[in-house]
Formats: structure tokens, sequence, C-alpha cells
């Protein structure tokens, strides 16, 4: 028998009180895997990982981390398993500053990840350590978003459009430390709209519409697949 | 009338009276500032905090340390009920109306006042200054007692150890982060909910402990509860809800003005507080340290 993956989302329906937004989502992510979730705005790529995280539990259906349910838990039972979440909307601690924001996330003693450890990651964050976290930039609260969660020392990944809203050579970038995570063997999951720039770092793809998986696949399937980014990326 | 020695014991019976205000207003406003509740039983959690350390004061009997250990077991016993009555009441209120919350601690306040006449009657209580600190030495020809001074270098270590405790200490930033953030802070592994019930507990200590103190300067009557939630409420609005030092400022700024405003209207000595908050609602409605809401 094989281990089973690391994450796996069985079948999930998630509903915002009456409005019903995922209907029997089901996506897998093994050990050391960048899977990446493409889709349109509002098909439910953040609902997804809000439903992961425990944030908006399932009305049906399986999260199973490592085999074991765990749909229904509190988020800080969650993220103590070792499951990160990085907001699309980021979230800093506006009030507070670039150091204390990642203070308040660290956990896991001995783990590889220290604020020294994600200054060198970011460097710029170093620069910024006694700032206020409220008066950064886009680009600049993006990386302290990762980096915060980065000093969970999470196992597993989960980024919702970090790309979003940052200009072209931030982008670029982000996409270079992301990158160097994933090789340095951490798992990911990414939500994205932006194509070109999920490619260059997914091994696998999932494309959503209105709450179902439409599209599954390896990066170099989809890639070759032209009809799928236009029947649902398109604008 | 403005004979110095007289402004100067005027001004420092306000400065300890605030020192008490103090210790009220800080829990009210942290439990508003990071629970985003406004309890109105926080005043009653005073009351019964001067009623526990005068029932422990007969449990014990005379002797030198009892006032002490009445004080402390009092607040640690408010604590503990503030402790359970968020555990099991509170927690359904978060996110809820404002409309909500205002009923039910309202409906607290009514039921906790009452459970307190049953016990304790509603006849005056009164306890003795601690006989270590039972005499008065004169300052500038005013007569200062030395329980007085006590309470006056309490308030502020207590604000300093506050303060430290919410700028320096992990747990003081999981509490601002919480006030800013709560879900955020959950998914980052901590437990919020833990974390309000130990903000809840350490608001109750502090109120527990308020009214414990204030027993040896003031009788305990029935009735003390609304009273001293209306002036923690008034500290509140003018320093800035939420905000730490608008809190010890609001309650050094009451102090003074109810204690001068007793020569300018010596029958409605609170109006001049009033007075007060409503020039500060309409100039800076967020309180004088507060910050305007988003
Ligand atoms: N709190 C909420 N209450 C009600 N409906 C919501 C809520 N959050 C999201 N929705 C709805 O759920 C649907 C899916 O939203 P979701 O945020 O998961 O999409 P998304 O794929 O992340 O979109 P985007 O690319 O814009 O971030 C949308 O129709 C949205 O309007
Ligand atoms: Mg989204």
């Amino acid at each position: 028998m094989t281990a089973p993956p690391l994450l796996a989302v069985e079948e999930i329906y998630t509903s915002y009180g009456l409005s019903q937004v995922l209907f029997g989502v089901s996506l897998e992510v093994a050990a050391g895997e960048c899977v990446c979730l493409l889709g349109r705005n509002g098909v439910g790529k953040t609902t997804t990982m809000r439903t992961i995280m425990g944030l908006t539990p399932p009305g049906r259906g399986r999260v199973r981390w490592k085999g074991q349910d765990i749909a229904g838990r509190p988020p800080h039972r969650i993220a103590r398993l070792g499951i990160g979440f990085v907001p699309e909307d980021r979230r800093i601690f506006a009030e507070l500053t670039v150091g204390e924001n990642l203070d308040v996330a660290r956990r896991g003693a001995g783990g590889r990840w220290t604020e020294d450890r994600v200054f060198e990651l970011f460097p710029k964050l170093r620069e910024l350590r006694d700032r206020q976290g409220g008066v950064l930039s886009g680009g600049e609260q993006q990386m302290l978003t990762i980096a915060r969660t980065l000093m969970g020392n999470p196992e597993l990944l989960l980024l919702d459009e970090p790309s979003e809203g940052l200009a072209p050579l931030v982008v670029h970038h982000l996409g270079e430390q992301i990158g160097r995570l994933k090789r340095e063997g951490l798992t990911i999951l990414l939500a994205e709209q932006n194509v070109d720039f999920s490619l260059a770092l997914a091994d696998r793809v999932y494309v959503v519409e209105k709450g179902r998986i439409r599209f599954q696949g390896t990066a170099r399937a989809f890639r070759e697949d032209e009809s799928i980014r236009q029947q649902y990326l398109a604008l | 009338m403005l004979d110095p020695s007289f402004l100067f014991a005027q001004s420092l019976s306000g400065l300890t009276a605030a020192m008490f205000l103090f210790l009220i207003a800080s829990g009210l406003s942290l439990v508003f500032g990071v629970l985003r509740v406004l309890n109105f039983a926080h005043g009653t959690f005073y009351m019964l905090g001067a009623y526990s350390a005068y029932q422990i004061v007969l449990w014990i009997g005379p002797g030198p340390g009892t006032f002490w250990v009445a004080a402390l077991g009092a607040a640690l016993g408010i604590a503990v009920l503030g402790g359970l009555i968020e555990r099991l009441l509170f927690r359904h209120l978060y996110g809820k109306e404002e409309l909500y919350h205002l009923l039910f601690t309202y409906a607290l306040v009514l039921i906790l006042s009452d459970a307190a006449k049953i016990l304790w009657g509603t006849q005056q209580k009164s306890v003795s200054r601690p006989p270590g600190l039972a005499g008065a030495f004169t300052l500038f020809g005013v007569t200062v007692p030395y329980y007085n001074l006590f309470i006056l270098l309490l308030g502020p270590a207590i604000a300093l150890g506050f303060w430290f405790m919410l700028q320096r200490t992990r747990v003081g930033r999981f509490i601002r982060a919480a006030a800013l953030d709560r879900e955020t802070l959950g998914t980052l592994g901590v437990n919020v909910s833990g974390l309000y019930t130990g903000v809840f507990v350490l608001a109750s200590f502090l109120g527990g402990l308020g009214g414990a103190l204030v027993t040896p300067v003031r009788t305990i009557v029935p009735g003390m509860d609304t009273e001293i939630i209306v002036e923690a409420f008034v500290v509140v609005v003018i320093g800035g809800l939420g905000s730490f030092w608008g809190t010890f400022l609001g309650a050094l700024i009451y102090g003074q003005v109810l204690s001068f405003g007793i020569l300018l209207f010596p029958r409605f000595s609170i109006f001049s507080v009033f007075a007060l908050m409503a020039a500060v609602l309409i100039l800076r409605p967020w309180g004088l340290l507060g910050r305007p809401l988003k």
C-alpha cells in the first residue's frame, strides 16, 4: 500500500449561509509537489483554501491530512498540524511591527524557519523590521505575509493569489522566491488567475469553474491543451 | 476658598479616585478593544470584588495580613467568576450585533446585583484600612492617609506593568494581534478562544481588585456597580475606547474634573464630568487618544 498523499480533499461542498460555493471539489497534493488551482474570479479558489484551513468548514466531504480527516477542526489546530495559510488579502497586523508580525506566528521551535532565515529569503524585510505593518507597500506586505506563515514551520503552504495586484517586476521576483521554497522541498498549493506565473511553478494543475473541478493534470498536459485555457480561463 | 493647601487636597483626592477608575476602566477598555464587547457587567465585578473582600475579612478575622489576603482572594475569585462567565455565556456574543451585547450584559448586571442583595443584604458594609497603612502623614498642610499614598503608587505601577505586558511580551503581542484580526491570528496557530478567556479573566481580576481595594475608603452598598460602570464608561469615552494610555489619561482628567467640579457646582459635581464628555464627543468622537473607526 502506498502512503496517503499529504493532503487529500474529498468531494467537499461548502456554502456561505444559503449560497453554495463548492460542489464536490476533490484534489490531492503529494509531499514535495507544487499544485496549482487555476480559475477565474469568484469560482471558489479562496473558498477551497478556507475550507482546508477550517475557516469555512465543509457541509459535506472530507479534508484528509496524512490520511486523517481534519474537516471541522478549528483553524489553530489545523495550523499546528503543519498547514500554513497565506491569505489573498495578506492580512498584515497593521499596528504591529514587521518583527512582531513574524514573532506572533513563530511556532515549531527547532524548525528550519527563524526570523533570520525568512530575512535571508526576503532581505528587504530585514530593513523594515521595526516599521509598522500597515505602512508597507503591497509587495512588501506580500513578502511579509508569506514570511509570517513560514515562521510557523509548515509542511504545506496554501498560497492564495500571491501575484494579485502586484507590478510585473515584483511578481517576477516573488515567483523566484516561491520557486526557491519549492526547491527546498516545501509542498505548495497555489491558487492563481495568472496562468504564466503558475505554470512556471506548478507540477500539476486543477482548473476550477463555478465550484467544480473541470480539469486536472500535469502542468505539461495543461500547457498543451489550449482549449482548456480558452474555455475556463480566458476573460 | 482658593487656599493652596485646599486645592492640593482636592487634586490629591481626585488623583486617588482616578487610580481606582483606571483599575476599573482599563479592564472595560481591554475587553472592548479585544473581544469587541462592551461589558456593562464590569462594574458588577467591581462590586462583587468589594463584597468578597468584606466577606473574606469576616471569615479570617482581624490581623496584620487579613486585608491583603482578602483583597487578593477577592480579585482571584472574581477572575474565576469572569472566566466561567466568558466560557459559558460570553462566547456566544462574539460577532453578534451590539444590541445583544447590551441586553445580555445588562441582564447579567441585574442577576448578579440581585444575587449580591440576597447574599449580603442592603445594609452598608465597610472594611477598615490594613493596620500597616492605618496612619497618615502631612504634606503641604494636607493630611494624606498612607493607604491613599499606597493607591497613588499602585495605580501607575499597574498601568506600567499592564503596558509592559501588552507591548513587550509575546502574550501581549497575541492580544494586540487578536484585537486587530482574530481570524488571521487563529490561522497562525494561536488559540484565540483561549486567549479571549485569558483577557476576560485579566479584566475581571482588575475589576475585582479595584472593588476590593476601594473598601477602606468607600462603603460597600448595592448600586455601587452601576455608579462605577457609568464613571468607567465616561473615562473610556474621554480617553478613547480601546486605547490604553487614553484610559489612564481619561481617569486622571475625570478625577480632577470631578473634584474641582464640586467647587463650581457643589450639588451637581457629576455635571462637569458629563459636560466634559459631551465636549469630547463633539470635538473628538473617538476620544482623546483613541483612533477613528475605519
Ligand atoms: N463571505 C462570503 N459570503 C458570501 N459569499 C461569499 C463569501 N466569500 C465568497 N463568496 C462567494 O463565493 C464565491 C467564490 O468565492 P471565492 O472567494 O472562493 O472565489 P475565488 O476563486 O477565490 O475568486 P477570486 O479570484 O476573485 O479571489 C463567489 O461567488 C463569492 O461571491
Ligand atoms: Mg480568491
